[in-house]
């Protein structure tokens, strides 16, 4: 009894002090929350923190975020910038998907932007980034090697159509999957030239997911891909249980000519255009 | 003391072993009853041969109970032949839900022989005191010494069937004095695979059991006791032959404690309370079969709380009983599959998400002998119950196919019913309908993925399902003097939003070698009925026969025919007894089965007819006796299968078996 009415005066007196708190503003978010620093690339008047949620670049769709801080140290929050990653071969180059970079949404120093590897580099060939940015007036360069590893499941698919042009597929979501209708979405590229890649609109991206492991059976009510306002293409992936999913794709053009792909049918268990998943 | 008096009374009621009540004149109580099956050994009109035969067994002599078969062991229950869902079986009234998804787990495989002394079968909506059924109830009762024997008696006893070399080893022990009674009992049971008529092995139809049950009772005073009840049961290496998947092990624990007062007042007679306690836990495995797809656990777990209070009371040429109840169960199953890839990461689903399950209910029952011949009972009871899916990643996979499925879901489920007896010199009639809800199953509602091996289908549950609706009509005529009784009874059942599993056929099954979808759905109604006529003379004193009829049929409203119906069936017995010796000979068949359902995968059941011979002698000397009963079913090694066996697996073919039963009691001098 008389420890019951102890804890009654303290969690009171708890309650009391969470309220004085309360007046107080609340300290600055953590900008760079659940973000691991994979790599600073830098030059003589700056050094740049590129993150990513893994802490690496990875083949296929990757956010990475950035802060540029000078050599004293101190954040610049007023950097417009803009990037161009090359991916350097023994007798060619090119490029790759990418976004514009903006301030990361609700943040004062740290920017954002998408880039897609379509492929992993080693030592022979290789993928540079070069970053140009500029603070009141004056621009900046900074062009660094960096690292890209395949991941042990495919996100990305860089293929040719039967139109005889070249596509880029990279999954962003489900990032996290799980045994539920997914929300799916993916990014969709046509390569112009080696060195600019544009957005393709108003196609349609059919999937079909499939268990290889067992027996290779589908999962109901998924919802095929279009593509909406941001270019993004959104549909409903469902995974009826956890371990190793292949998303068969087929790529069909505006006006319903499948350009890639082939449908899960009969004997043919798999599709040449898939995403993997594996949770 | 009443309660046994009554109990006592029932089994003097009794022509033999699993065969309903014929005309009493007098007793309310068993008019009530539509059936009993005597499981007590000690119980003198105990008949069945075998007195150590699983309790399975024992059940399927009743007319109105069918046992699907899968395997040698946990037949399931079927009443009326509704399928389980649609009856309640209770042990001593406490609610126990099976862990297994593919319903290989029945309530009755948790429990033994030796821990009972008879299960009460009845029908439609007055089962409904300990939940909603429409199909009846069965409640297995436990067996208890009581007070005041002053005794201490035991039985030892062991069995032998040679066909699957079941070996049967147990005792119980029995102390009763005026204000304390205990009992302890245990059972070991171990059978190899046993063989059909054509001597082929059936693979995979080993079991193994052990059972330790414990109860004791105090007389707290004259008119009130108290009571505890506590089963352990554990089943091993029980083999399916007729399913993919095995059971490496299947555990209960069951626990109550009751109150009990007696004569609270003239009117008031009887109240009982109890609070129990089960844990069931279940794993389905394939590790004994060689060649598998692809390896897979599917365990189970249910965990059942719950409590009822009964009171009963008579009041001039009235009878009345009144049951209020609440239970909550927690089912939870699980499949993981291991991927031939050793790259790859186990699959795993939750095939039941965490279903929590509350119900409470009320259930009134009046008898009124309104004329010297005339007895008018009505009954009438509601239920609230809810499901809750607990587990977020099974409602996200449940809302795959229901995306705005709610994790709640609140039902009210309703009941009531009346029949009128008429007794007339050596004749009964009973005539009654009744109208009952039930709600959708675990499995019916939650279910995900659940691979039946009879139609070879994925199931998947469906959480808006209506509730199950039953309008019924039964009736009985029976005769009985000195040496005939004969009974006719007939049940009808018309199903409102009938249950059923529909091919979906747009879905990819998940099961390799599965060849579709299912989801449960509901059809407008399906239509069931059943009857039965049994008939027995006493040729001399101490020879009798006895035969018996059954015929069932179940449709749809589209006249589509309901899987596992009995067809004609009938039984024939020649039975002689005579101080300590007993003899029987008995034929059990069927014809082929003509109305059964392609659409669940099943094929006709053959006809057939076997026989069996059975007899046994009992030595006694001051209180203690020796019983050794012998002999032998399925006795000219016929090769057949029923309609409730499971994909049609053959049955046991010749089968000797041998109990002996040694029993020892001991008087206790009266102290106080």
């Amino acid at each position: 009894m008389k420890s019951l009415f102890i804890w009654g005066l303290l969690s009171l007196a708890l309650l009391f002090t969470a309220c004085s708190k309360s007046d107080e503003k609340p300290a600055p978010a953590d900008e760079l929350e659940g973000l691991v620093l994979v790599k600073t690339i830098s030059n003589a008047t700056h050094a740049i923190d590129l993150y990513t949620a893994s802490g690496k670049f990875e083949t296929g769709y990757n956010s990475i975020y950035f802060q540029i801080k000078t050599t004293s140290g101190s954040l610049v929050d007023n950097a417009t910038s803009s990037w161009m990653p090359v991916m350097k071969m023994m007798n060619m180059s090119h490029s790759c998907p990418f976004s514009v970079i903006e301030k990361k949404q609700g943040a004062q120093y740290t920017y954002q932007g998408f880039i897609v590897f379509q492929m992993q580099g080693n030592d022979m060939e290789y993928w540079e980034l070069s970053l140009n940015y500029t603070i009141n007036g004056q621009t900046y360069t900074i062009k660094e090697r960096i690292q890209v590893t395949d991941p042990i499941r495919r996100k990305v698919q860089s293929v040719m159509g039967s139109d005889n042009k070249r596509y880029v597929l990279a999954m962003m979501e489900p990032s996290n999957p799980k045994v539920a209708l997914n929300d799916m979405s993916v990014l969709l590229y046509t390569m112009t030239n080696m060195m600019q890649f544009d957005p393709v609109d108003n196609y349609t991206i059919q999937i079909d997911p499939r268990m290889p492991g067992m027996g290779n059976h589908g999962s109901p009510n998924n919802i095929h891909l279009t593509q909406g306002a941001d270019k993004i293409y959104r549909g409903k992936l469902s995974l009826t249980m956890t371990g190793y999913w292949k998303i068969n794709l087929q790529l069909q053009n505006a006006n319903g000519t499948v350009v890639k792909g082939e449908p899960v049918a009969g004997d043919n268990e798999s599709s040449s255009l898939f995403f993997e998943v594996e949770f | 003391m009443k309660q046994l008096l009554c109990c006592a009374l029932l089994l003097s009621g009794l022509s033999s072993a699993g065969q309903t009540v014929p005309a009493q004149k007098d007793s309310v109580k068993v008019q009530e009853l539509s059936g009993v099956i005597v499981i007590s050994r000690q119980a003198s009109r105990n008949k069945n041969s075998n007195l150590l035969s699983t309790l399975d067994q024992y059940l399927s002599s009743h007319e109105q109970v069918d046992l699907i078969k899968r395997g040698a062991y946990a037949w399931e229950l079927m009443l009326n032949g509704l399928s389980s869902e649609r009856s309640v079986i209770t042990i001593d009234g406490m609610r126990i839900y099976g862990a297994c998804t593919d319903k290989m787990d029945p309530v009755s495989s948790y429990v033994e022989t030796t821990n009972l002394s008879r299960a009460d079968v009845k029908n439609g909506q007055s089962g409904n005191a300990h939940g909603t059924s429409i199909g009846g109830s069965l409640d297995l009762v436990r067996k208890k010494s009581g007070f005041g024997n002053n005794r201490f008696s035991t039985n030892i006893f062991s069995g032998f069937e040679s066909n699957n070399r079941q070996r049967v080893l147990g005792t119980d022990l029995q102390y009763s004095r005026s204000r304390w009674y205990s009992d302890l009992d245990f059972t070991i049971r171990k059978a190899a695979n046993y063989r059909d008529g054509k001597k082929q092995e059936i693979s995979y139809s080993q079991f193994s059991k052990f059972n330790l049950s414990a109860a004791a009772g105090y007389k707290i005073d004259n008119h009130s006791q108290v009571e505890a009840s506590v089963i352990y049961d554990d089943a091993r290496d029980v083999g399916y032959p007729a399913l993919p998947m095995d059971v490496s092990g299947a555990k209960a624990v069951i626990a109550s404690l009751a109150y009990t007062k007696h004569h609270l007042s003239n009117t008031w007679q009887e109240w009982e309370t109890k609070l129990y306690h089960n844990k069931v836990t279940h794993v389905m495995d394939d590790t004994k079969r060689p060649v598998v797809p692809i390896r897979m656990d599917m365990p189970g777990w249910s965990t059942t709380t719950g409590m009822y209070s009964r009171i009963e009371g008579a009041l001039s040429r009235h009878q009345f009983k009144l049951t209020a109840t609440a239970h909550h169960n927690r089912s939870l199953a699980e499949m993981t599959m291991y991927p031939n890839d050793p790259a790859e990461k186990d699959m795993f689903m939750l095939t039941w998400p965490d279903v929590h399950t509350w119900y409470a209910g009320i259930f009134a029952e009046d008898n009124f002998m309104f004329h010297r011949k005339w007895t008018l009972t009505g009954s009438a009871g509601a239920g609230y119950q809810q499901h809750v899916v607990k587990d977020e990643s099974g409602i996200k996979s449940l809302q795959i196919f229901y995306p705005d499925m709610p994790s709640v879901k609140n039902r009210f489920l309703k009941n009531i019913g009346w029949s009128v007896q008429y007794q007339p010199g050596n004749w009964r009639f009973s005539l009654g309908s009744s109208y009952s809800e039930r709600a959708p199953g675990v499995s019916e509602g939650y279910g995900f993925y659940l691979f039946n091996s009879f139609d070879r289908f994925d199931y998947i549950g469906n959480p808006g399902l209506k509730n199950e609706q039953s309008f019924s009509l039964n009736g009985t005529a029976s005769y009985a003097n000195d040496r005939i009784s004969v009974k006719g009874q007939g049940n009808w059942f018309h199903i409102r939003n009938y249950i059923l599993g529909v091919p979906a056929p747009g879905l990819i099954p998940m099961t390799i070698g599965a060849a579709g979808i299912k989801i449960y759905e509901q059809v407008p109604f399906a239509t069931v009925y059943s009857a039965s006529l049994n008939a027995s003379y006493a040729i001399v004193s101490g020879l009798s026969i006895n035969g018996k009829a059954i015929y069932r049929r179940g449709f749809t409203n589209e006249q589509l025919d309901l899987p596992m119906i009995q067809p004609f069936s009938y039984g024939g017995r020649l039975q002689f007894s005579r101080a300590a010796f007993f003899a029987e000979a008995s034929i059990d068949g069927a014809v082929k089965q003509a109305k059964y359902s392609q659409l669940f995968g099943e094929t006709a059941a053959p006809a057939y007819t076997i026989a069996s011979l059975g007899g046994g002698y009992q030595f006694k000397w001051k209180e203690n006796s020796i019983q050794v009963r012998v002999g032998v079913d399925n006795l000219f090694n016929h090769y057949y299968t029923t309609f409730a066996d499971w994909n049609r697996v053959p049955r046991m073919g010749r089968n000797f078996f041998l109990n002996l039963i040694i029993g020892l009691t001991e008087p206790l001098h009266t102290v106080q």
